[in-house]
Formats: structure tokens, sequence, C-alpha cells
């Protein structure tokens, strides 16, 4: 915990952004521990992969869109700082009556929590109780965050829009700036297999062990990151097209709703998985199935699409020369 | 089929957005974004129909019973708001054919139909889920792709007002979640239901009372109450028209809808008036509120910053309403929700359609268009004087509630003060009416002719509403009271 305090006032006080973004990578990292010493595995997993892993990636992307150091400022934020010295008092405040930290008759482990441990194996069959919730007793939510990702990648689309001057001139062909890290090259090629194996692991084996569709999606697009940044862009997007890429993240979120529909259309109630099968244990285990499919879907074409566009962007000019 | 209707008309914008991008026509996206919203609009109808003859409807997604799934609660109040919404979204789609068209360039209308169809999405899902967690999903899933929507509009300070928009905004969500959160850590329950039986155990805690806090200042932010209200003036004048038509007429209206049903439904009238001293905090903040911001709209040059302040102006009403903590003023804060949307839907698509043919919405180059405009003109000044509350508009008939109310409770002043405030309206609608007639043209405008049909037809089709509703107020007046009634009758 004090790593974390001292963490963020580094990143608060410093200057340069590149050490910012570092800073914040690990600050994320520390987080995920915390969250894993509270036994929040799937949290910390995804803490890591996100708040580490992938945004680390494009605060690097944009930072060389902006430069590395921020610009003086003369704003002393005297009022800012006062509200939010009261913001963290009323906190403080709030935390006097909760219950105490692991205690058993707390609110949260009497009221829904023991329905989710006892009675998912037999309701719903998957090992991982944090993945029925997820995706079966709060379904609904998880669609909603998996619209939240698309929406963001519908924005950063519509911002940074690629047009049509530039779409022709991306058919040249431009070396990486990496060209010459030759260890850096051999590396990478050893290891990119193995990322999207692993994110592949992470996605399918989501039932049994922490993981799930968003952490196996930002895995897997910071495999492909790892190679747009080594390989260059061009030779990326041979393999991911932009249009794809597009239709992609729409697929995933139509994949998960279709899961809805369908078992609507089969006398359940919306994300009903139960009537997908005769059984409907193994309903559960399918529709679960689908809908982190879907998910990763999403997750992972948002993440390299928008990892495409800011780098569209910083490599713009060299095409221009 | 009609026993999915109420996740129904979420689940058909929230799966049109994304089949949007598999159109890829821009025109038939447009079509298709106008088919969605008037399939939703239905069902809401149907829906409407459904809670007025059998009562509240209760639909568990995912099969799951209450509090262990989420389920969606479609009472008197939310089934109200949800025909507002798909209504407006639909009249306001129906005008953005044309609009969008000139105001965006084309590689961007899909993109601007998807964010459309995604906020319209959010916006139902808050009104209609019965679980606080899920309100928040769906919060940043409007609140997100209005962002977009602002950020698509053409002048380059639309980016800054929505960044702005975007930094307010998420301080906002984390204060909404906090509030969840320390909620659910009190309860163990996220549904609404069910936390308003659980919470009465947990009053006297402080948890609660500061979970209870940062709920509200979130809200308010959302629902930009005055000194919360800074983003909002800049991201409305900014967005594409049509983005502002939709913004203005709902999603401050659903913010209010959500603080609205916290205290009433979640925590409880009670706890309420005895933990904080919150309807004070409301009156004084709504009456600074209006003139405030009222006075602000009279100094603005851009008309449609000039109906933004009073925007602020009119949330200051709805919130004096809740302050006054009566079924009257609850009843009153009802109908103004429900005719300000009106109101603001016609006046900034009327603004939509001059945009559309002048280009510009600064306040000096609407002079002289009273003659080349008439109809587009008149729908402005009906929608003014609606803002202002002359009699057989809707505007009359939520400020006669409001009045009403307030001398109902023995607060004479508030009453006459809030009648002053009408006087500040006459001023600013009275100055924008002064330009359109009364002003020699201060640029060209022997080309601009009358707005096209497909804008035409929406916007008076809102005016009829105002007026309509004006005269004939049996439905509205009438659903506002049986959820206000309701609303103070479950309340433990």
């Amino acid at each position: 915990m004090s790593f974390l305090a001292l963490t963020a006032l580094a990143i608060v006080r410093l200057k340069d952004l590149f050490a910012v973004v570092m800073l914040s990578g690990l600050y994320s990292l520390l987080s995920a521990s915390f969250f894993l010493s509270l036994d929040a595995v799937d949290v910390a997993f995804t803490e890591a992969s996100v708040g580490a892993g992938i945004s680390t990636l494009l605060f690097l992307a944009s930072l060389k869109l902006v430069g590395r150091y921020e610009k003086k400022s003369r704003y002393k934020p005297a009022l800012a700082l006062g509200i939010v010295m009261v913001t963290g008092a009323l906190l403080v405040y709030g935390t006097l009556d909760m219950p105490h930290f692991g205690a058993v008759d707390a609110p949260i482990h009497q009221h829904v929590a023991p329905r989710y441990i006892n009675d998912s194996m037999t309701e719903i069959g998957v090992p991982n109780a944090v993945t029925s919730v997820l995706a079966s007793y709060r379904g609904f939510d998880t669609l909603g965050e998996t619209l939240v990702i698309f929406t963001a990648g519908i924005g950063v689309m519509s911002l940074l829009l690629v047009s049509r001057q530039t779409k022709d001139q991306s058919k040249k062909k431009v070396p990486a700036d990496m060209q010459q890290q030759i260890i850096l090259r051999v590396v990478a090629k050893m290891m990119i297999p193995l990322i999207l194996m692993f994110g592949l692991y992470v996605q399918f084996h989501g039932d049994y062990g922490p993981g799930g569709g968003f952490q196996a999606g930002v895995i897997f697009a910071a495999g492909v990151i790892l190679y747009t940044m080594l390989f260059g862009l061009s030779s990326a997007q041979r393999v991911f097209k932009r249009q794809i890429l597009e239709l992609l993240t729409a697929f995933g979120v139509l994949l998960y709703g279709g899961v809805g529909v369908v078992s609507m259309l089969l006398g359940g109630n919306f994300l009903d998985y139960n009537v997908l099968r005769h059984d409907p244990v193994h309903g559960q285990h399918l529709g679960i199935l689908l809908v982190e499919l879907g998910v990763g879907i999403t997750v992972a074409s948002v993440m390299i699409l928008v990892f495409f566009k800011f780098t569209w962007r910083t490599v713009k000019h060299k095409y221009n020369q | 089929m009609i026993y999915h209707y109420p996740v129904l008309q979420v689940i058909i914008p929230l799966l049109g957005a994304p089949l949007c991008l598999f159109i890829r026509v821009p025109r038939l996206v447009g079509f298709f974004a106008v088919l969605v919203s008037s399939l939703s609009f239905l069902i809401s109808c149907g829906l409407r129909q459904q809670v007025h003859l059998y009562g509240t409807i209760v639909y568990e997604l995912g099969g799951w019973a209450a509090p262990w799934g989420i389920e969606y609660r479609i009472d008197q109040l939310n089934s109200y708001l949800l025909l507002l919404v798909s209504g407006i979204s639909t009249i306001v789609l129906i005008a953005a054919q044309t609009s969008i068209k000139k105001e965006l360039p084309e590689n961007r209308h899909i993109f601007f139909y998807t964010s459309y169809l995604l906020c319209l999405t959010g916006l139902l899902g808050i009104l209609a889920t019965g679980d606080a967690f899920n309100v928040f999903v769906f919060l940043e899933i409007s609140a997100l792709s209005s962002y977009t929507m602002i950020a698509l509009g053409t002048d380059r300070r639309a980016l800054t007002a929505s960044y702005q928009y975007l930094v307010m905004g998420t301080i906002g969500a984390t204060f909404i979640i906090i509030g969840v959160g320390l909620m659910y850590m009190m309860t163990g329950t996220l549904n609404m239901y069910d936390l308003a039986q659980r919470l009465p155990e947990v009053y006297k805690s402080k948890t609660v009372l500061c979970a209870f806090g940062f709920f509200i200042v979130g809200v308010c932010l959302k629902l930009a109450l005055f000194p919360l209200h800074l983003w909002l003036p800049n991201a409305y004048a900014f967005a594409p028209s049509i983005a502002t038509a939709f913004l203005a007429a709902t999603s401050t209206k659903v913010a209010v809808y959500l603080l609205i049903r916290y205290i009433f439904s979640v925590f409880g009238i009670d706890f309420v008036t005895t933990s904080l001293p919150l309807h004070d905090i409301f009156l004084v903040l709504g009456l600074i509120g209006i003139f405030a911001t009222s006075i602000s709209a009279i100094y603005q040059r851009n008309i449609k910053r000039i109906f933004a302040y009073s925007s602020v102006a009119q949330i200051g009403y709805m919130i004096l309403g809740l302050a006054i903590g009566t079924e009257l003023g609850l009843t009153a804060t009802l109908l103004h929700l429900f005719n300000h949307a009106l109101m603001k839907g016609t006046l900034f698509l009327a603004i939509g359609a001059v945009v559309y043919r002048i280009g510009s919405s600064q306040l000096n180059h609407f002079a002289g268009l009273g003659k080349k405009m008439p109809l587009t003109m008149a729908a402005i000044v009906a929608g003014g004087l609606s803002l202002i509350g002359v009699p057989l508009t809707v505007g009359f008939v939520s400020k006669w509630y409001l009045i009403v109310a307030l001398l109902d409770k023995g607060w004479w002043p508030v009453a006459v003060l809030v009648l002053i405030s009408s006087l500040l309206a006459v001023i600013y609608v009275w100055r924008v009416i002064e330009w359109i007639y009364f002003s020699q043209p201060r640029i060209i405008l022997d080309d601009v002719r009358e707005a096209p049909m497909s804008q035409l037809i929406p916007i008076w089709l809102l005016v009829l509403a105002n007026l309509y509703f004006g005269v004939d107020t049996r439905l509205t007046v009438g659903v506002s009271k049986l959820a206000a009634q309701s609303l103070f009758g479950v309340t433990p």
C-alpha cells in the first residue's frame, strides 16, 4: 500500500511523461499484487493485463504523438486541492463504520454471495465462480461492459479517421523504426506465438481458472501490438485489415447479444443460457463459452484498432516525405 | 413476445448499433437508425399500456431471480420516461437524415449514427433497470457515446468541449460508482428494490451517509445542477445540431430520473430528509441556478448557448420541485421533465434547421430570417413562449403546478421568485425574437430558403406536442401524479 501511495505521488510530481507512463504501469502492477493479496485473482489478472500491459502501450503510442515533456503551467489549483482534500476526508469518514476487513458477518458475505459460491457449481457447472457471476448471473452487465469497449472503439475510430489520401499511401511499405534492433526482433519472434497462445488459453480456460474474454482479448492484442512495434505498421496491417478489424469490433458485441436473442427465441429470458441445450448445465457452458468469445473478439480488435490509429498518426509524416 | 418487451426496447438499439457498421452505406444507416429507434418507441408504447393495465412489470435477465441476477423493473415512472426518450429520439433522427448529411463529412455519418444508437441504448438502459450497478454500466455507455457525438462537431472547439465534458462526466461516474460500492458493502446487494429493504437496518452508519453523499454529487454533475453545470454550455454549443437536440431533450432528464429514483426508491425519503439538509441545499442551489444561468443566457451571442444556459435554469426548476418534498412538488418536477424535453427538442431542432440553411448559429446571423424561413422561425417562437410559460403551452402547465406546489407548502416568497425568473426568460427569448423579426440582415440571405420537409415535419410535430400537451393535460398530469403517488407510496 505505501508503495502505491509513493508511486502515485511520484506520478503527480514528475514532468517527464515517459517516466510517468512507466510509473503508472508500475502502479497497476502494484495494485494487481494488492488485489492478489485480497484473493481477488481475476481482478488482479485484469489489472495486470489491462493496467500494466495494454494501457501502458497505448500511453507510449500517444506519447510519441505529443512529445516527452509536460508543458510548464502556472495554474495553481488551490481550490481543486481543497475539493480533493474534502473528498478524501469524506471517504475516510465513510470507512469508520465499515465492517471490519475480512469479517465473516459482513453483509457482503451474508446476502447474495453464498448462493454464488455454493450453488454455482450445480446451477452453472463452472468451477470458477467469478466467471459464472460475470457471464451468467450478471451476464447483462458484462454485455454492457463489452458495449462500453465498443463505444470507446467507435469514439477513436470516428475521431482519428484515415482520409482517402492517406489510404492510398498506406499501400507503400515503410520500414519500422526498430529495423536495426536484431536482438529485440529475434526474441520477439519467439515470444509472440507464445503470447498469442497464452491469450487463447486464457480465453478458453476462463471457466476453470482466472481469466476470460477481457484479459484474453487484451493479451492477444498486446501480442499483435508488439509485432507492430517491431515489424512496422504496414506489415501488421496486411494481416489485420482496418475494415475487418472494424467489423470484428461489432461482431463481438453481436455474438454476445445474439446468444441472448437465441435464448429468447428458444423460450427463455434474454441471456438465459439454460435453454440453449437440453441440459441446463450444458447450456450454461455453451452460453458462457460463446459470450466470452464475443467479449474477447471485441476487446482484442478494439485494442489493436486503437493502437493502429495512434501509430498511423505518428508515422504519417514519413509517408509524406 | 409482449413478455419480452421490457428488455426488447433496450436490446434493439443495443444490437442495432454494431449492425450499423455492417451496413456501411451512410444513407441506409440513417434509415436503419430511424427504424431501430421507432421500433423501440413502439415497444415502449406497448410497455406503457401494460404498466397502465397491470402495474409494475419485472423481467429477470438471464432467468436469474432478483438479488442474484439483474432485473428490469418497469413502473409508472420509468415507463413514462422510456416513452419520452424513445419518442424524442425517433423524431430527432428523422430530422437527422438531412442535417447530418450537411454538417458532417460523409465518412463520419456511420459513426455518428452508431454513437447515437449507443447513446439511446444507454439512456433506455438506465431508465429500465432495477439494478444499481447496471445503471452505472449503461451510464458509461451513454456518456462515452455522447462524448463521441459532441466531439464530432465540425468546430475545432467541439473537441475541447467534449474533453471538458469527459473529465467532468468521468468524475461524476466515479462518484456514482463509489456510492454504489459503499452501498453494496453495507448491504450485500445491488438490486434497487432489495437495497430499499435492507438499507434501513444500516441507516445510522456513516458509510451509508457517505455513499449517499457521493451518489448525489455524482448524479448532480451528470444532470448539470448549478455550480456543476460548467461542462454543459460548451458541449451543447459545439456539438452537431442533432446531437444537441437529442442530448438536451433527454440526457439531463435521465439524470434527473436517476436522482428521483435513488432518493425515493432506494434510500427512501425519510432517510434523505433526516440525514442531510438536502431539501434546503436543493432549494438554494435550484434558485441560484435559475437566476445565475438565466442572466448568463441573456448575455450570450450564440443562440445554442442561450438555450444551453436556459437548460441549466430549467434543471433548477426541476430541482426546486424536488426541494419542496411534497407529492405536488414531485408532480411538478416530473411534468417539467416531460415538458422541458418537448420545448428543448423543438428549439434545438429548429436551430439545427437554421444551421442547415445558413451554417451558423450566431444570433446576429438570424437577423431577417423571419421572412426567409417563416415556419422554422415560428417554431422557435413557439418553443420560446413555452419556455417562458405562456398559457396554452406546456411551459405554462408545469410552471403552474410548480407554483401551486410552492403555495401549498406555504413558500410564497419562492413562488414570487419563480415568477420573477420567468421574466428573465422573457428577456432572452425576446432578444432572439427581436433579431429574427425586427433586424436588418447582416449576411446575404438571398438564396436561403425554408428548411426541407424532412426537418419541418419533426419540428412541427414537436411544436404541436408543445401546444397539445399545453391544452390537454390529462395524459401528462395524470401519469406524473400516478408516478409521484407511487413513489411516495413505496417509501417505507
